[in-house]
């Protein structure tokens, strides 16, 4: 069995024991002893469990049963209206834009989506967004800011589609243009990676108050193959390049990079679909709600403040 | 004809190995022509017979762009951290070394205030020749300065880029930087400071996908290649060659996502309209 699995029942089997404890603790010192025993082997596993390596995270992060962001939106929100179109060229399947209500408000609910089978992957161009998708993305952002909506973003591509057309387009334009006005747009932004964060097509809707990712995604500048390729010159040095380029929740959040982790159930996301949007919609209902008593000033003051800041430099 | 120069000894001594090892002709790759080396510092290191664009240092670059006189270096001093311990075949750390030691620099851009036909003006120079003009956080930060100054001091801030994008030993720090620079280019955009993007051979990837295409204005040198996939990979995905031209200057021009391309002896003239133009009421 993988270690960092069994790793995993291990954690669950302690939890299920906490559980228990706590329920008849009380003022029994004995309880409390064994109950603290069992919290420090609990912080000792998600030590292991969170250098399980890269490569198997990538693999997670790319798993076929994976949810992808439907799932989501039909779990965490309701009132769910698609909305279609750049206005200038085309609808591109792979990004949704909507409106939707969490916990009752209205939000502006935006995200890549890949297909389940043969059929919809190819329609969903395997989540890999044309510049119509950024543009979709962008007008529906400047219209949840219109009416001061909160936006929420789910970050699930390989990355953007290098493809001719994608070129003609000027996907670098569309892209480029999302991180200038997402920086300065007046409204909360959360932005969930909830699988592959692929570089810049990933980016382009990432620029957000509160980045969080979940506990096997991955976020990457390039694909682990593709660097593999580059650096190496040989692509089945993948999972060494996914582990040089520090592409885990864990890596990422010690970089300084994205804000929060949010935890996944059993094997994996898949393993238990209900358990793992739970997660999520707990980790956005708790980061709205703080982004939510700040003024518009103050979100783009702390938006750029903590993008301004990322990346570290010595001085001579 | 490059009045800007640094002052630093290693770099005079990378100059001088370059005129032994260079000797006194090149060859122009596009029409195959041997050039006498002067003719083509003359011509702004443009091919005499058929127009090709050589790529050029970012000193030379300063040369051409701003006046001569009084330019004044700022924030060169800033080094990489190596934020991953990256190493593939070789160290990046080592990478690091061997580019400062052929270049002279600490990393792939220069900023410098200088004057264009008498208008000030900060200039943020890409330099290709140090790991590819690639983008990390050394890249990201001083743009950003570059950005933060021409805000501070309501002076146009005019960026050269010549870039393979990303630099991808720094992992997703070089990917932020593109978020980084495009937030402070918003706040440029909001203080009413032009923002003039030159993009030269090549510009790429992460780099064009951010604060090269984000420009008042994006202007390109003849002949560039521009875009954000690289051919290559476009070519393996699509499987079949791409069209003659195809992501050059000229066709970004055709397709509407450059607003002039301009040939190098005309840039400042025409950069320095464009200033008047923009220039603060
Ligand atoms: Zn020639």
């Amino acid at each position: 069995m993988d270690p960092s699995i069994k790793a995993q029942q291990n954690l669950e089997s302690l939890e299920k024991q906490i559980e228990r404890l706590k329920g008849f603790a009380g003022g029994n010192q004995d309880a409390i002893d064994q109950l603290q025993g069992l919290l420090e082997k609990v912080e000792a596993i998600r030590g292991q469990i969170s250098v399980m390596s890269a490569w198997k995270r990538t693999e997670l992060a790319r798993h076929p049963q994976r949810p992808y962001t439907l799932e989501y939106i039909e779990k965490i929100f309701t009132h769910w209206s698609e909305i279609h179109g750049d206005r200038a060229y085309g609808d591109d399947p792979a990004i949704l834009c909507g409106m939707a209500r969490f916990l009752g408000e209205d939000v502006m609910v935006i995200g890549h989506q890949k297909g389940k089978d043969t059929k919809m992957k190819v329609y969903r161009n395997f989540g890999m967004p044309n510049p119509e998708g950024y543009r979709k993305a962008l007008r529906t952002m400047k219209l949840a800011e219109k009416f001061k909506r909160p936006i929420f973003t789910f970050v699930d591509t390989p990355g953007a589609y290098p493809g001719l057309g994608a070129e003609e387009r000027g996907q670098a334009e569309a892209i480029a243009r999302n991180l200038r006005e997402m920086a300065r747009l007046r409204v909360p932004i959360v932005t969930t990676i909830t699988g592959e964060g692929g570089s810049g097509g990933a980016l382009a809707i990432a620029v957000a108050d509160r980045v969080l990712m979940m506990e096997n995604s991955v976020y990457s500048v390039i694909s682990p193959e593709g660097c593999a390729s580059i650096m190496w010159r040989d692509a089945t040095k993948k999972e060494v390049a996914a582990q040089a380029l520090k592409i885990t929740a864990p890596e990422m959040k010690e970089l300084g990079l994205i804000d929060d982790i949010i935890p996944e159930p059993g094997d994996g996301a898949h393993s238990d679909p209900d358990t793992a949007a739970e997660n999520v919609a707990e980790a956005l209902a708790r980061h709205l709600h703080d982004l939510k008593s700040k003024s518009a000033e103050q979100l783009v003051d702390e938006r750029y403040t903590k993008f301004r800041n990322m990346g570290q430099f010595f001085t001579e | 004809m490059a009045w800007f120069k640094r002052t630093s000894t290693d770099v005079e001594a990378s100059d001088e190995k370059r005129v032994k090892t260079e000797g006194l002709w090149e060859k122009c790759e596009n029409c195959r022509q041997i050039i006498w080396k002067k003719d083509l510092d003359a011509n702004f290191n443009v091919c005499p017979k058929c127009d090709q664009h050589f790529r050029i240092d970012a000193d030379t670059r300063i040369s051409i762009l701003l006046d001569e006189g009084e330019a004044e270096v700022f924030d060169e001093r800033l080094r990489s951290t190596d934020p991953l311990h990256f190493t593939d075949t070789k160290r990046y750390a080592d990478r690091l070394r061997a580019a400062t030691k052929s270049t002279g620099r600490q990393d792939a851009i220069v900023n410098v205030q200088g004057k264009m036909d008498g208008k000030p003006v900060v200039l943020s120079v890409m330099e290709y020749a140090f790991i590819g003009g690639s983008m990390g956080a050394v890249v990201g930060e001083v743009i950003t300065r570059a950005i933060e100054r021409g805000i501070k001091k309501k002076l146009p801030v005019i960026v050269v880029s010549a870039s393979g994008g990303a630099r991808m030993m720094e992992g997703a720090v070089s990917l932020m930087q593109m978020a980084k620079i495009s937030a402070a280019l918003a706040r440029l955009d909001e203080a009413g400071v032009p923002y003039i993007s030159v993009l030269t051979d090549p510009t790429t990837g992460g780099v064009t996908a951010s604060y090269a295409m984000l420009g008042d204005l994006n202007i390109a040198e003849p002949g560039a290649l521009i875009g954000f996939a690289g051919p290559r990979v476009i070519e393996q995905t699509i499987r079949q060659k791409l069209p003659e031209g195809f992501q050059r200057s000229e066709f970004l021009l055709q397709k509407g996502f450059l607003d002039a391309v301009v040939h190098r002896k005309e840039m400042k003239s025409y950069i320095s309209r464009a200033l008047d133009f923009m220039r603060v009421q």
